[in-house]
């Protein structure tokens, strides 16, 4: 198996603050990955590590094989980077910035003209090719960003917050077109701070705070983690949400209450604890509108994984 | 993209992106691309232009018709004469500051990560900059040229030494832009740059030949404003451009411009690649 992300106790520190301390990953060739964690956490840090943007102060990163600080020209052949924030130069058109990335890696001036043209067609760019692209909606940005990424087809991608900012279609747009190049072979390194981004598009997920990875698996592990499913309860009046739990807490059970959407929640560890929780809610004679249970999200995963470092 | 020979460790995926090795016509073709969409960005925001060519444009009429009188006196000889060389230098310097500006925003606004996480030359962005500012320098020295000429100003030597004035001013500004592109590449803020930009250019300017003969200056400033390079190249493209002595103002010129790119050019590029 090719490893096309390979690091090893990777360190990079800014004054007294460790942004990565002590990262270690591995990405097999082709993969999608999710680097997940809340602002701050390492992730853009590791991202500019990965495109040579940034030397690390210790460990070791390579891309197929090369060494980020060694080779990184080797490495920049390998690799594209869509920022955080659209790299696109606004004051000039959507055409040229894909005609100077072509003409940058080395395509004959009339080739690069035509391959900037089919790239403004598959990104449905080509009506507002001419146009500045500071006149550009945010999608638009988006898209023209990663058509420029695209234009040397890159075996491997960073997306660092691809979708940031966009509108649900947008976004999806976003992911279906991510999603049509790692099935073209590219290896994707994708950051965000959204469960349901790494859960619609990665393989697989890496979570990293304050610097260091917390936890690393599929989406499903990463849930299995923190319980598998979740029990709501919801009485017809508000004002019974506090002797709902008081019920449950004489069954041994810790409910918690969540005003805002008038539930009491109750994550499902044990397998007798279903039953229990039904027995307490008969006890407590309360009027209840609905019992549900469901599979915890990714988000509550996420918020459960990082709490516990906090 | 382009067929090269491609050393990487996996098979049967498509060939990596850039040449392996970047060669002489490789920095010169990535220079130039990069030089187009500077010069592009030009057309995107006129705003440049207005105020590279414009705002000289208002100085030379404010400073001919309100100051020049009072300036000028009784002395023999046209203010105008004297006058507009120096705007032509005043124009150039003015122009020069850019180079650090637009550094500092292509760092600020994400294009610098992009471009520096391409397989190209560290050197083709700096170069590409450059190239396109003297483009622009020279676009404007001669604009000014023809403005001087529509107000009044005649060339008293001849074509040869009008077309060394303006190249020996496009020298003197291309050392400025490598101090305008340290200077951007030093501070991190664009507008932060551009006063920089501005304030370290004052005495420079007026402690000149630019506006104003030297002659009314106190011993101290005149022993400065003599040394001046802006005194320097100013005499030179007035003499070039009116008559006069050359060899000495010509001599200096160069031999500050050279001086200061000595300096510049390396202290740019090793703040362009520790970035």
């Amino acid at each position: 198996m090719t490893l096309a992300i390979e690091v090893e106790g990777l360190v990079k520190r800014f004054g007294a603050h460790r942004a990565l301390d002590g990262v270690d990953l591995a990405v097999p060739a082709g993969q999608i990955l999710g680097l997940l964690g809340p602002n701050g956490a390492g992730k853009t840090t590791m991202v500019r590590v990965l495109a040579t943007l940034l030397r690390p102060d210790a460990g070791r990163a390579r891309v197929f094989g090369y060494d980020v600080v060694e080779e990184p020209h080797q490495v920049r052949r390998c690799i594209a980077l869509t920022g955080q924030f659209a790299s696109v130069d606004g004051n000039i058109s959507g055409r040229e910035n894909l005609y100077l990335i072509a003409r940058l890696l080395g395509v004959p001036a009339r080739r690069a003209r035509s391959e900037a043209t089919g790239m403004l067609e598959r990104f449905r760019l080509a009506e507002a090719g001419g146009k500045p692209a500071r006149e550009y909606s945010g999608g638009m940005r988006r898209r023209l960003d990663l058509a420029a990424s695209l234009m040397g087809e890159p075996r491997l991608i960073y997306l660092d917050e691809p979708t940031t900012g966009l509108d649900p279609h947008s976004r999806n747009e976003l992911w279906a077109m991510v999603k049509e190049r790692a099935l073209a072979g590219a290896t994707v390194l994708l950051t965000t701070q959204y469960m349901e981004e790494a859960e619609a598009l990665a393989d697989s997920a890496v979570v990293v705070d304050k610097g260091r990875v917390i936890a690393a698996g599929t989406a499903a592990d990463l849930r299995a983690r923190v319980g598998g499913r979740t029990l709501e309860i919801r009485p017809a009046h508000p004002r019974d949400l506090a002797a709902l739990a008081g019920s449950l807490a004489l069954e041994g059970l810790d409910g918690r209450i969540d005003q805002e959407t008038c539930v009491v929640r109750l994550p499902l560890v044990e397998p007798d604890e279903l039953t229990r929780a039904v027995r307490a809610v008969t006890a407590s004679a309360v009027e209840v509108l609905a019992v549900d249970t469901r599979v915890a999200s990714l988000d509550e995963a996420f918020i459960e994984l990082t709490r516990s470092t906090a | 993209m382009t067929p090269t020979t491609d050393s990487a460790p996996t098979v049967g995926v498509p060939p990596l992106a850039g040449s392996a090795r970047n060669g002489p016509r490789d920095v010169v073709r990535q220079s130039l691309a990069l030089a187009r969409r500077n010069m592009l960005q030009l057309r995107g925001d006129p705003g440049q232009l207005l105020d590279s060519v414009v705002m000289p444009m208002v100085f030379t009429l404010i400073f001919l018709y309100v100051f020049g009188g009072a300036i000028w006196g009784d002395r023999p000889g046209d203010y105008r004469q004297f006058l507009l060389p120096g705007i032509m230098v005043q124009t150039l310097m003015f122009a020069s500051r850019s180079t650090g500006y637009l550094l500092a925003v292509d760092f600020d606004n994400g294009v610098m990560d992009r471009l520096r996480s391409l397989p190209i030359a560290r050197s083709a962005v700096l170069t590409g900059r450059i190239v396109a500012d003297m483009s622009r320098l020279l676009l404007g020295q001669v604009v000014m040229l023809l403005f001087a000429l529509a107000i009044g100003f005649r060339v008293e030597t001849n074509v040869l030494l009008a077309v060394a004035a303006l190249l020996l001013t496009l020298l003197y500004g291309t050392a400025l832009a490598w101090v305008s592109a340290f200077i951007g590449l030093t501070i991190r803020s664009p507008n932060t740059v551009q006063s920089v930009g501005f304030l370290w250019m004052i005495p420079l300017q007026f402690g000149s030949s630019m506006l104003v003969p030297t002659s009314t200056m106190p011993g101290w400033l005149r022993v400065f404003a003599e040394a001046n390079p802006t005194t320097l190249v100013t005499d030179a493209c007035r003499n070039l451009l009116a008559g006069g002595p050359i060899a000495g103002p010509v001599l200096g010129t160069v031999l500050w411009s050279v001086g200061l790119m000595c300096f510049a050019v390396p202290l740019a590029i090793s703040r362009y690649r520790r970035r």
